[in-house]
């Protein structure tokens, strides 16, 4: 059995490091050759895979964050706390690999900071620019007590602590801002975009799916780090949480009918176009069957099967994404993207990098604790930073 | 005040010589990037093109809207809609994001694409020399007066005069009238537009106001959004420490 498990580490160990390499390769090819080499991007089609995924579905994944320091700390929804941290962890991480992935794709990364002193309050990416910004310090804040706890820095945490609420407030509200901010970024693209996907509504589709797919996958990391980390989370909490899903799902499906209904978009969902069986793939794995299953109380409350809804969801995000900043505008540039290996391998490694983070954040700080500090009486196993398995 | 300047092109006086080509390339010491230039397309070293429709000629370049997607855009400001009417770009404030690219709704910015120091690249009416009181370099080269440089509202003016004295033949539209809010460049011709490659489906509205609206309500958010979670917190904590105390109170009862 030990050797077995040891098989599997090593395989995924191989694996990652693979990935790394050939990222690497992909990286030293961005940097010296530029976007043009890199890329299968060109004047007909500016924005590809690191726009699309790496930024769009990344905030969109990280957004469990702010979603459940709403809950248990806003609401005072107490019970939900063991969720907090984790969640906090891999919103943290999450952000921070976005920006990495923002370096890859700008064509002059060392310009990044122009956005902070050159302002152009028009601009919804400037709005974005910002928000991120301060949501990964805020994120940062949010992670600090886990720092402060691990070091025994009980001083600094009890200022801290003072100002978490507003924080999180703060938090929350740049959120909202930025993730609906995300669709608000292609209304000024309303000739070039399926008229499927395009609508005023946009930021606001961005923003009920972002809250959805963040309780998706607090669900999705609780059942995979009680298989891996033995951090087993009540189960009746991750079946209330995915009521939160439902919902969304359910609200974004409504308000979708009425707008297609209300704009005169219906024959669209007929005619032929290059975008059609992928909005129907979407709206079916992403909606119609967790929908369906989460309706049902026997998956409701079973772990596998609400694992098993929280990649539907997943997935029913990813490809909302992909195909409102991809498939939605391939009618138009009559191009059909598709990324090359260098912008897959890159995205893949940025992925690995992040997982690999996590894992060794975890394994050294009390993130899957459900005490707050308090007092001295913190316990840990070792004093020193484990730095691999 | 001074007056906005800018290009009216009519395709019917076009003999598709590609003089302006060729200034346009001189002037801004572009390499040459194909031999036929009828069959060139925009580029990074190409920013006008002159294309042949079977033997309609027209051109393409920047059109200088009058309410400039890419300006709006910018995350930093690179480009600028000068009190002249040219639309012009910084690469130094430029951190490449090519937002302008996406929301061009003329599909003009080219992008060094090969470069590791990459700029956007386009027309930019000469606006060196138009500040010097000459014209384009495209409007000086044209040998038979289909492209020309002028103050905005008599061009249009002059449009509409030889669209209504030749009904015949002209289509009864300018483009860059009023597309996407208007444009610096305005094009008359004998056929439909689409029919030489411009956009048919752009809005009249100017682009911008479609992401105005949204930003416009980004205080509101801020307002009620900051109202709604202050109130929510202390209304919940409240609940929670009565919840408690009355616990504490039962038990007490119980004793």
């Amino acid at each position: 059995m030990k050797i077995l498990t040891l098989h599997k580490l090593s395989f995924w160990k191989i694996v990652s490091l693979i990935i790394i390499a050939v990222g690497s390769y992909s990286t030293y090819i961005r940097i010296v050759y530029g976007l043009g080499a890199a890329t299968n991007l060109n004047d007909a089609f500016p924005w590809g895979l690191w726009i699309g995924f790496d930024i769009l579905c990344g905030v969109g994944l990280a957004a469990g964050g702010f979603t459940i320091c709403a809950v248990t700390h806003i609401f005072n929804i107490g019970k939900f706390k063991p969720l907090t941290r984790p969640a906090i962890l891999t919103a943290f991480l999450g952000y921070v690999f976005v920006i990495i992935a923002l370096l890859f794709d700008l064509g002059k990364p060392y310009n990044i900071w122009h956005a902070i002193i050159m302002w152009n309050p028009h601009s919804v990416m400037f709005e974005v620019a910002w928000c991120v910004m301060l949501y990964t310090t805020v994120l940062f804040l949010e992670f600090s007590p886990i720092i402060l706890e691990r070091f025994r820095l009980n001083k600094i945490y009890s200022v801290l602590r003072r100002f978490l609420i507003p924080i999180m407030m703060l938090g929350i509200l740049l959120s909202t801002l930025h993730q609906s901010s995300l669709g608000s970024l292609y209304l000024i693209i309303p000739e070039k975009m399926n008229p499927l996907w395009y609508s005023a509504l946009l930021p606001l589709y961005f923003y009920i799916s972002a809250i959805g797919v963040g309780f998706a996958i607090i669900i999705f990391e609780a059942y995979l780090s009680a298989r891996a980390f033995n951090h087993n989370i009540k189960l009746n909490l991750l079946s209330s949480i995915s009521k939160v899903t439902f919902v969304t799902l359910i609200l974004n499906l409504l308000i979708k009918a009425f707008d297609i209904i209300i704009s005169g978009k219906v024959k669209y969902l007929i005619a032929p176009s290059s975008g059609l069986y992928m909005f129907y793939l979407e709206i079916v794995i992403g909606t119609i069957i967790p929908v369906i299953l989460l309706s049902n109380k026997k998956y409701r409350e079973n772990r596998m099967w609400l694992y098993i809804i929280s990649v539907f969801v997943i997935i029913g995000f990813l490809l909302n994404r992909l195909n409102v900043s991809i498939t939605s505008l391939t009618n138009f540039t009559q191009y059909s993207y598709f990324p090359s290996i260098h912008e897959i391998s890159i995205t893949m490694m940025i992925i690995v990098v992040g997982m690999w983070a996590f894992g060794l954040i975890i394994k050294n700080f009390p993130v899957f604790s459900e005490n707050e500090i308090q007092g001295n009486d913190i316990q840990l196993d070792s004093e020193k930073l484990i730095l691999s398995k | 005040m001074i007056r906005q300047k800018g290009i009216l092109f009519d395709s019917t006086v076009c003999a598709g010589c590609g003089e302006c080509y060729n200034a346009c390339k001189k002037q801004n010491n572009n390499p040459e990037t194909n031999k036929d230039y009828l069959k060139d397309h925009l580029s990074a070293d190409t920013f006008t093109v002159v294309e042949d429709y079977n033997n309609v000629y027209t051109r393409k370049m920047c059109m200088h809207c009058a309410k400039p997607a890419c300006v709006s855009v910018c995350p930093v400001g690179a480009f600028k809609k000068t009190e002249i009417g040219a639309v012009i770009y910084d690469s130094d404030k430029c951190i490449g994001c090519r937002y302008c690219m996406q929301a061009c709704p003329h599909h003009i910015p080219r992008y060094e694409w090969k470069k590791n120091n990459p700029r956007i690249k386009k027309c930019i009416m000469c606006y060196e020399k138009i500040f010097r009181g000459e014209g384009t370099a495209c409007s000086e080269a044209c040998p038979t007066g289909a492209t020309l440089f002028g103050n905005t509202d008599e061009l249009k003016k002059e449009a509409w005069k030889r669209i209504r004295e030749n009904p015949d033949s002209y289509y009864p539209e300018i483009f860059g009238d009023d597309e996407v809010g208007g444009s610096n460049i305005m094009v008359i011709a004998s056929v439909p537009f689409d029919k030489l490659g411009f956009a048919s489906n752009l809005p009249k509205e100017p682009l911008p106001d479609y992401t105005a609206k949204a930003l416009d309500k980004i205080p509101g958010v801020i307002g009620f959004g900051g109202a709604f979670l202050t109130g929510m917190y202390f209304l919940t904590k409240r609940k929670n420490q009565i919840a408690r105390e009355e616990k504490v109170l039962e038990k007490e009862q119980y004793k």
